[in-house]
């Protein structure tokens, strides 16, 4: 069993699918954080048999929870407050996501005018469709 | 200020008025003549087009406005790399009101965030062409009395096709519309509009490769060109241009009173023979797609 030291004021994010960690922590730019940041990997779960969990130092202003809704609208957001949780968020899929992923349409606008920020809009919650705000192609990965 | 991005920019009953008007224009224009007087028009073409260029130049000229602008991207300032944004906020303070064709899809939405005046989407790549949209719900009110309980069959390049694209969004409103979507597999409807648009309302369509075997149910056949300017691969674009050709034998299978409508320009795809058809609605269509003009653009302009 692996101990990582507690959190006394930060988030925990937990039922992170396994493997999933690395790219929830490239996509929410942890990387430019200068406060603590752990990630574990493969921790065992009752509910899941595996999971990965993110513990970030400081508030909730250092997560967009946009991004991770859209990564992964499973994810527990725990809020920690003087070593307690004091609120678990559940996620939903965002409406609307801009600059996390790119539009592929080669006819698209913003295939041309680099400037554009690329927005994705939610079409179908059902089937988790995001389609470009622009050209309303349907994003597939 | 309103812009029209796409055909569900106006809702049936503002379509209706915008056609009531449009008609009224056409029996009266002389009422009409002088209403835009000291009004621009931009016509701001990033890709060729004579067709919608000069019936939206037309249409303001008719109405007493005036008109400037550029008919493609080597003579704007897009050449020197400037962007649909920057453009658009130096024309809003030259003209009143603008159409812009762009052969990227969104760069009309993308010139509407920016714009101090209404923009119409004069066509975006394989996207979006709402004012052919408009000329074509026109000419088949006026031409059938209603735009309700008929079977609208649309054939050629039904992948690329802007218009059909947006005639489908357009006519999914009207009741007991039931499509028939005749293309090769390659070029098929793309799949935002099967399942956001035709199955998501339970629109009931079907999707056949035979022209022949479609024709004695249709109430409209709407034909459309292969675009050569929509491939990338001049080998595909060959083969796929002369899937369908619509002539005098194919036209003896129709409905005697089913409307042949074509957004032109043709290249082969109905023989010329078949203009002389009364069925043949392709050039009324044009002059209709110029009264529809006439009266967007006293709507946007609030002068109707």
């Amino acid at each position: 069993m692996l101990n990582i030291g507690g959190l006394q004021n930060g988030i925990v994010l937990d039922h992170i699918q396994a493997g999933k960690s690395m790219s929830i922590y490239k996509h929410l730019g942890l990387d430019k954080l200068d406060c603590q940041v752990a990630i574990i990997k493969n921790a065992r779960s009752n509910k899941m048999g595996r999971k990965d969990i993110i513990k970030i130092e400081g508030g909730l202003d250092k997560v967009d929870l946009n991004v991770l809704g859209y990564i992964d609208h499973n994810i527990t957001v725990n809020i920690i407050k003087n070593d307690v949780i004091v609120e678990k968020k559940t996620l939903s899929l965002p409406r609307e996501i801009t600059g996390v992923i790119h539009c592929k349409n080669p006819r698209c606008i913003t295939s041309v005018e680099q400037e554009l920020p690329h927005v994705f809009l939610l079409s179908d919650e059902e089937t988790q469709t995001y389609r470009c705000k622009y050209c309303e192609e349907k994003y597939t990965l | 200020m309103k812009h029209v991005l796409s055909p569900l920019d106006f809702s049936t009953d503002e379509l209706d008025r915008l056609m009531d008007l449009a008609c009224d224009i056409e029996k009266n224009p002389q009422k009409y003549a002088k209403k835009c007087e000291g009004k621009q028009l931009a016509t701001l073409f990033y890709e060729p087009s004579t067709r919608t260029r000069l019936s939206f130049e037309s249409a303001m000229l008719s109405l007493g406005g005036s008109v400037l602008g550029f008919s493609s991207a080597d003579s704007s300032s897009a050449a020197k790399g400037e962007s649909v944004s920057d453009t658009i906020r130096v024309i809003s303070c030259y003209a009143d009101i603008c159409a812009i064709r762009h052969p990227k899809e969104g760069a009309p939405l993308v010139a509407s965030l920016r714009s101090g005046i209404p923009v119409i989407n004069a066509g975006d790549g394989g996207h979006q062409h709402p004012t052919q949209t408009m000329t074509d719900l026109l000419s088949i009110r006026s031409l059938k009395g209603s735009i309700c309980h008929m079977t609208v069959g649309l054939c050629g390049d039904l992948k690329f096709g802007r218009t059909v694209h947006s005639l489908i969004h357009a006519l999914v409103r009207y009741p007991d519309i039931h499509f028939v979507l005749i293309s090769p597999k390659e070029l098929q409807i793309p799949d935002y509009i099967r399942e956001d648009v035709l199955k998501a309302r339970g629109i009931p369509f079907e999707e056949v490769t035979d022209l022949e075997d479609a024709m004695p149910k249709l109430d409209i056949l709407y034909m459309t060109r292969v675009q050569k300017e929509r491939f990338f691969n001049e080998e595909e674009y060959i083969r796929m241009k002369d899937c369908y050709i619509l002539d005098v034998e194919k036209m003896k299978l129709a409905k005697q009173d089913m409307l042949v409508l074509h957004p032109l320009p043709r290249v082969n795809e109905i023989s010329v023979e078949v203009d002389e058809d009364p069925r043949a609605a392709y050039f009324k269509q044009a002059r209709y797609g110029k009264y529809i003009r006439m009266a967007l653009i006293l709507t946007l302009l609030e002068l109707a």
